[in-house]
Order: C-alpha cells, then structure tokens, then sequence
C-alpha cells in the first residue's frame, strides 16, 4: 500500500468554499528564533499545510485555506507561539457540506 | 445595536446550541442566538451518523422534513492491516422500520433545517456574529456577550456556551482549560459524489437503506484513531481521525493518511470514480469522562464538544451534543418558571440532569478507555491488526501445511510480538476499560 509521498493538498483546498479577511489573518505566529518541536510538526500536521518553514529555519504561516480545526491552537498557544482567533463574523472557510 | 435583553443567549448554532435555542424558546423563553457562520452549519462538520431518539425528544416529527441521507442498515467495523481487512459485519432487514434509529446526514444541510426550526420557535438568530467576549462582572457572573458586531454587547439571564470543540470564550474567560492534545483527535474528510445507483449497487442497498464502515488498524500508521466512510444518498463522506498528541509526535501529515487509506485496498474500489467536492478537517474531543470541565457557573453553561461531551469508544457526538444542549434548556426554563436567579448553585440542575441521563453514563463507563488505548496504541493499532491478518491467512490458506502446525505459526507470532504475559495482560485491561 504506496501513496505518492507527497499529496497535494492545495488540489483539496481548491474544493472548498474561502471568504478570506484579506489583511486581517486569524492566526499570527509570533516572531522566534527557533521553532519549538511543537510548532514545527505543523509545517506536517496542519490539515490545510498553512504553516512553512522559511529558510532561515522560522515558521510562518498564511491561514487563507484554514479549515478553522484548532489543531495548532492546542499544540501552540500555550506556550505563547502563536496567537490564535476565529476569523470575523461570516469570513473564513465555508462548508457547503460539513 | 441591540438593546433588548434576553432570557438566555446561545453561543452557536450546532447541535447542542440549537437543541438548547429550540427547547427554551418552544417553553416561552426569548432566545437569542449566535453563529459566527455565514449560516448555521457553514461552520460544522460531522461525519456524520445522526441518532433519532435524542432529536425525537427535541423535535418528535423531524421525519417529515429533516433533510436525511439514508437510514443505516448495515455495520462494518474492519481491523485493516496494510493489505487485508478482518470484518466484523452485522446487517438486518429489522433495521427498514417505520422509524429508523440512525441516519447519515449532511451537517450543512441538516443544521440549516435545525436552524429554521428554531426560528420558527421564536429563536432570534444572528449569523455571520462572531462573539469576541464574555462580559464578566468583578464576582465572576457572566452578564452577556460582546460580538465584532457594531455596539456588539448583549445582555441576557444566562449565557449557553454551545461554542464546539474549540470554543474560544469560556477558555479565555477561565471557565474551563483549553483541550489537551492527547484530549483531542483531528479528523479529516472529504465528500465523494457518486450516482444513487452506483452506491447503492457497491454498498447492495436498496431506496434511502445506508451502509457504514468503521476501520481501524495499520492505516493510522500506530496513532491512536479510526477511519471512516458513510453512504450518504449520492455522496460518501471518507475520513481518517487520529488524537492531535500522536500527529504531533510522529509528524505524519493528515491528508496523506487520508489519501492512503482512500486507496486501502479494501476502500479503493468503493470510490471508484466518484467526485470530490469538499475537503474538510475538525477536530472531536476524546479525553472521555475525565476531561469533562466544570458544566455551569453563575450565568452560564457549557454544553456539547465545548464540554469534551463525547463517547468514542461508540463513536457518538452529536447525539450527546443534543441531549447536553436539551437538558441545559430544560434546567434553565424550570429555573425562569420558578422565578429563580440563574446562580451556580441553581444551574447545578443542569448536571443533576445529565448525571441521570445516560450521557454521563455512558462516559462514565468508559472512564478508562481512553487512557489504555493512548497508551497503547502500538499494539493495538499496529501489532494486533497484523497479527489477525495472518492468523486469518493461516486459516485460510490451504497448501498442504497440517493444521496443528499452521496454529502454532500463529501462537508463536502473537506470543513473539506481545509475550505471553502481555497478551494476557491486554485481555484483562481491555475488559476492565469496557466493563
């Protein structure tokens, strides 16, 4: 049981339904050095693969195809890594199906 | 904006905000509700597997215009190992009654309805309101809501937290801590369009009859969690969910877990064809019994995924969700109906409520579940799944090769991967945690 190693997620994203809040993202990742262990498996974990690792080794983030999960929130808020909020009333993902 | 006060506001519009919203206001209550969604469910996805006797209790004639998928007929539950599945099927014409007691459903479409119902009660809802804060007097008594809306601040008696797994506002306003990842699955789906007929000939179902498949095994690559996939009437919705602890730590990416399962083999030919038309993740709170946070508090409740009110082992949510949503309503209406504060000590009705319904039951009883399979997922994910996979085989597979020592074969595979005393001792935690 192979899978092409790497799936592509945007082809998925490109399914749904976004009314992005341009200029005003939902999640921010707060200036680091050094990412912890934590906030760099979201660069794998994060189901809409909105955080990357940029080659001075930081993590960013670009939530315009954010499903709105909350997986990074409980892996990263606590530590103060990130800062996470719902999108304004109406903006963000929209499920035709759910 | 809005200068009226409320009786009781609702933060959401799921399935326990709106079983909360309906019950109140069909008693007489002013409701006001609110979903930051462009509708009500734009914002909620569910698997999704609706049980009818807790909507019953709610709406007692929802069959007559919910928008239900099909009723189920036949369970699969399948141990997968990378190639193989062991099943364990049960189907019963018992199941075609008048009233059905499971329906897939379509969250978006199904809250929408919900949602109508609950205005035609009287419930005002807004959309497209993002709460942004509790207001909280200097005891600690919740007072209202501010939302992003202009002069956004609401007040009301009481405030219901239907806010989902991720439910921002009562974390914030230290009503309860914010979900552990060992606490919480992320689940991924996505809704594969197919004709009628072509599902109904795969899955050998006849008008609205409903298949689903459970599967759990090597497809989650050692992680704690369980596949899915349900027929829907010309859709099926597919999807894999593992607790947000394992992806952390074995940093395997979602959607390539769901892509390899999708061509499992014993999965591929079932979606042979179809059309994708959503991709969609949410998490579901899985810590169980003790996870469960404080349920109420001077001018508040918490009620469905908001309070981990979840039963994995049965994999029902939604159901919980409701019954949480419908006791809340009921303890808030006889408390306004005797003319009493909606103090701490009075909405502790709500959870005498629960305590006697069996969603605490049921989540007691599976207080230890959670813990035995986290801690050993390993075995029971990966090592198990193999291991019956080639006793299976062993069964089966005739070359000549004397029974007697075919079965030796699969004892010494299971002893050399658990030893004997490992076996033993998974049988006796496994009956405990279920007992």
């Amino acid at each position: 049981m192979t899978v092409a190693t790497e799936t592509r997620v945007e082809d998925k994203l490109y399914q749904n339904r976004y009314l992005v809040d341009a200029g005003r993202p939902h999640i921010r990742v707060l200036p680091h050095d050094k990412p912890s262990p934590a906030l760099l498996s979201l660069t794998r974990v994060c189901p809409a693969k909105c955080y990357e690792e940029n080659d001075k080794g930081q993590v960013e983030i670009t939530p315009d195809g954010c499903m709105e999960c909350g997986t990074c929130r409980v892996l990263c808020e606590a530590s103060g890594e990130i800062e996470w909020n719902y999108p304004r009333g109406g903006y963000g993902v929209l499920f035709k199906f759910g | 904006m809005i200068d009226e006060r409320f009786d009781a506001i609702v933060i959401g519009a799921g399935m326990a905000g709106n079983a909360a919203a309906y019950t109140m206001a069909s008693r007489g209550l002013k409701v006001l509700q609110l979903e930051r969604g462009e509708y009500a469910g734009s914002k909620n996805v569910q698997g999704a597997i609706m049980y009818a006797s807790m909507l019953e209790k709610i709406i007692p004639d929802f069959r007559e215009d919910a928008p239900l998928e099909r009723h189920i007929i036949e369970q699969r539950f399948w141990m997968m190992d990378d190639r193989s599945h062991t099943g364990m099927q049960y189907r019963s014409d018992d199941f075609n009654e008048d009233k059905p007691n499971r329906y897939t459903i379509v969250r978006a479409q199904f809250d929408k309805w919900f949602s109508r119902k609950c205005r035609e009660v009287g419930v005002t809802v807004l959309t497209e309101t993002t709460v942004t804060d509790l207001l909280v007097d200097s005891s600690g008594k919740v007072l209202g809501v501010k939302t992003d809306r202009k002069g956004g601040a609401i007040q009301a008696d009481v405030v219901v937290l239907a806010e989902g797994v991720n439910g921002l506002l009562g974390t914030r306003a230290g009503l309860r801590e914010p979900p552990k990842p060992e606490n919480v699955a992320l689940a991924v789906k996505e809704m594969h369009f197919l004709p009628a007929e072509t599902i109904e000939s795969r899955f050998n179902l006849k008008g609205d009859e409903g298949c689903v498949v459970e599967a759990a095994g090597t497809i989650t690559k050692g992680m704690t969690g369980l596949a899915f996939l349900y027929t829907n009437k010309e859709s099926i919705s597919v999807g894999i969910g593992c607790l947000i602890s394992d992806f952390a730590e074995t940093r395997e990416s979602p959607y390539t877990l769901l892509e390899t399962f999708k061509s499992h083999p014993s999965i591929a030919p079932l979606l042979a064809g179809s059309e994708v038309k959503e991709y969609a993740a949410h998490m579901i709170p899985e810590g169980g019994f003790k996870a469960i946070p404080q349920l109420y508090g001077d001018g508040w409740v918490v009620v469905g995924d908001a309070a981990q009110l979840n039963n994995a082992i049965h994999r029902e949510g939604s159901n919980l969700a409701m019954t949480s949503g419908r006791l809340a309503g009921e303890a808030i209406h006889r408390l306004k109906a005797g003319r009493q504060p909606m103090t701490k000590d009075n909405l502790k009705l709500y959870k005498e409520l629960l305590d006697d319904s069996f969603v605490m039951k049921d989540m007691k009883k599976y207080k230890d579940m959670p813990a035995l399979l986290h801690t050993n997922s390993a075995n029971f994910f990966m090592s198990y799944p193999q291991l019956i996979s080639q006793a299976a085989q062993n069964f089966l597979r005739v070359d000549g090769t004397p029974k007697i020592d075919m079965e030796k074969t699969t004892m010494r595979a299971f002893i050399a991967k658990r030893s004997r005393l490992g076996l033993i001792s998974d049988a006796v935690k496994l009956a405990f945690a279920w007992r």
